[in-house]
């Protein structure tokens, strides 16, 4: 009944293989021919599936609305890196973890780095530390449509060494998606060309939108440093509370993780209104409104420009 | 006039006169400081001391259920954290109650398994969340809701703890001859309602101060007050008065020094005690002081 319901969907040559395959092995026809793939975070994977269509399945390790600042491997973790054909991070040090967990759990295959190629930013540090190197890269890449365009191509790529007979289907799938990228970029431009110049600041609690930032020119002024960890003192408070009634800011975002309660009350302290969450680091799960990449965007642009209107 | 008295103002007045967190924080403190560290001295007394540390790891399985029945809901977690922490006191006051063990070895043991159950339930149910980060407040970031609970807490402590004195007092110094004094209210009504009271004001300033001030305004202050007097009214007055003092200068060093507010609190807190350990009648010099010098 199953096997049915899947060979509707399938490409009719998959299907002609898994029968084949089924014929010969007696084994059940859809496990056998998907490509077991592992993406680190839940971003990746979406693009990942996209990429991938129906020739792939995708785990990643860390799911929707989890922080991969944080993450702590489990030995499942460690078993499903061991089963996989191909384990792509995103790179530029957003998983620290991922060098030692795929060493230790064995996996001797391919891996993709996804942020392979893009032009890194640094983290800025707006506390002004002078006289320290930033030498820290900011791994947050996928806040740029364009930079996505150098992921799927990158995983196309990936996924076309491990499986040399789908990669027409990997190059056509990447290329359909990069139209849609360019499209959401397109779009996201006129949105913010909704807003003057000199109204695009929000204040938002993780500075994971560097890249966002240079793409459209919105400036994101942060309470905490990306270490979300770090206790702020009572002036640093003090100075933002001022620094949003000086500027006349009054879009303040949360994003999904971290403390929410400290933003909060010191938005409602300088005047200003809180807005929905904005999501950085991890999709939301399916019932939220940022389930897939795309929708993570446009979820995340509508926000900013509703939420700068009342500046 | 104004140029020697601005400066003062400036100093001590003017970021409680500009910020309403700042005010916020302080009212929180001082509230706090009414409670929690009275209760304080009392742990110390029966030796319990690190009874608050052992409860802020001892909430986090009924935070994690909180969050399993109704998602990222602040009151449902906080709401799952004092019922855990209201449990873990409670099992541990009636094994003492019932076995030979005392108070702080049983508490040790509870709370050690509701962590590792704590831990357990969030890894079952697959999330990397820091549940107890986000359910946990900073002194910066009170807001109304959390003033409100912080205060009733306080409040409710207070009267709670005048009602309960006589018995408490006799509970902890001698159980024995309140044992045997027949027909009044049994002894383990003292012991639980006092551990109720030190769960309730430790899980509110959890999540509205954050642990380290929860813990640090409830045992800092208590264990030094007890170094300046011998009487119990003196050393529960003394650390109130202390626990509000550091809480005022912490907030105002914090605000002029650039640095974390929970820490230099505390800091402020553990300032206080380094000064007891050596001026109070019971520190250091005093004793060394009044000890017989003997000649041959």
């Amino acid at each position: 009944m199953l096997d049915t319901l899947v060979f509707t969907n399938l490409p009719r040559r998959f299907l002609l293989a898994s029968a084949a395959a089924l014929a010969l092995l007696g084994s059940p026809a859809h496990a056998a021919d998907t490509l077991p793939v592992v993406a680190s975070f839940s971003i990746l994977g979406d693009l990942v599936r996209v990429v991938g269509g129906e020739r792939v399945a995708v785990t990643t390790l860390v799911g929707p609305n989890e922080d991969a600042h944080v993450f702590e491997a489990k030995p499942a973790d460690a078993k499903t890196l061991l089963a996989a054909k191909l384990v792509i991070t995103n790179g530029l040090g957003f998983e620290p973890w991922a060098g030692k967990l795929i060493k230790a759990s064995g996996y001797k295959g391919q891996t993709v780095v996804a942020a392979q190629g893009v032009k890194a930013r640094h983290m800025e540090e707006a506390k002004g530390h002078t006289g320290h190197a930033h030498e820290e890269l900011d791994p947050h890449a996928w806040q740029n449509p364009n930079n996505v365009a150098m992921y799927v191509r990158n995983i196309a790529a990936g996924l076309s060494k491990v499986d040399a007979a789908g990669a027409a289907t990997y190059q056509a799938n990447a290329e359909a998606y990069v139209k849609e990228l360019q499209t959401l970029d397109a779009w996201a431009k006129v949105q913010i060309a909704s807003i003057p110049a000199d109204k695009r600041k929000v204040i938002t609690s993780h500075d994971a939108f560097g890249y966002f930032a240079a793409q459209y020119g919105v400036k994101f002024l942060a309470p905490q440093g990306v270490n979300t960890e770090t206790e702020p003192s009572a002036k640093q408070v003090a100075q933002l509370i001022q620094q949003i009634q000086r500027e006349k800011i009054r879009a303040v975002f949360v994003e999904n993780m971290g403390n929410p309660k400290l933003i909060a009350q010191l938005s409602k302290d300088a005047g200003a209104t809180l807005g929905a969450s904005l999501y950085a680091d991890a999709l939301s799960t399916a019932d939220q409104p940022g389930a897939t990449y795309l929708q993570m965007m446009r979820h995340n642009v509508t926000q900013l420009v509703a939420g700068m209107q009342h500046n | 006039m104004d140029i020697l008295l601005d400066p003062v103002w400036d100093a001590l007045f003017s970021p409680f006169a500009e910020f309403a967190f700042m005010r916020r924080a302080l009212v929180a403190t001082l509230a706090l400081s009414l409670s929690a560290a009275p209760l304080g001295v009392f742990l110390t007394l029966r030796r319990m001391s690190l009874l608050g540390d052992a409860l802020s790891h001892a909430v986090l399985p009924g935070v994690a259920v909180g969050f399993m029945v109704s998602g990222l809901s602040l009151t449902a977690m906080a709401l799952g954290g004092v019922l855990a922490g209201l449990l873990v006191a409670a099992v541990a006051g009636a094994v003492t109650r019932f076995t030979t063990l005392k108070e702080d070895a049983s508490l040790a043991a509870i709370y050690l398994v509701a962590l590792a159950l704590g831990v357990t339930l969030i890894a079952r149910h697959g999330t990397q969340l820091d549940l107890l980060h986000i359910l946990f407040g900073s002194a910066l970031g009170v807001d109304h809701a959390g003033l409100l609970l912080v205060a009733s807490v306080a409040t409710a402590s207070v009267l709670a703890l005048a009602l309960m004195y006589r018995g408490l007092v006799l509970e902890t110094f001698d159980p024995v001859f309140l044992g045997a004094h027949r027909g009044g209210v049994p002894a383990w009504v003292w012991q639980q309602g006092f551990l109720m009271l030190v769960v309730l004001n430790l899980v509110a300033g959890f999540q509205t101060l954050g642990t380290l001030m929860a813990v640090g305004l409830m045992m800092l202050p208590a264990v030094s007050a007890r170094l300046w007097h011998d009487t119990l009214p003196a050393q529960l007055l003394n650390a109130s008065a202390q626990a509000a003092l550091a809480g005022m200068a912490g907030l105002l060093l914090s605000y002029h020094c650039d640095t974390p507010s929970g820490p230099t609190i505390i800091g402020c807190a553990g300032a206080l005690y380094a000064t007891s350990l050596l001026l109070a009648p019971g520190g250091w010099l005093p004793r060394h002081w009044a000890r017989p010098h003997r000649v041959a």
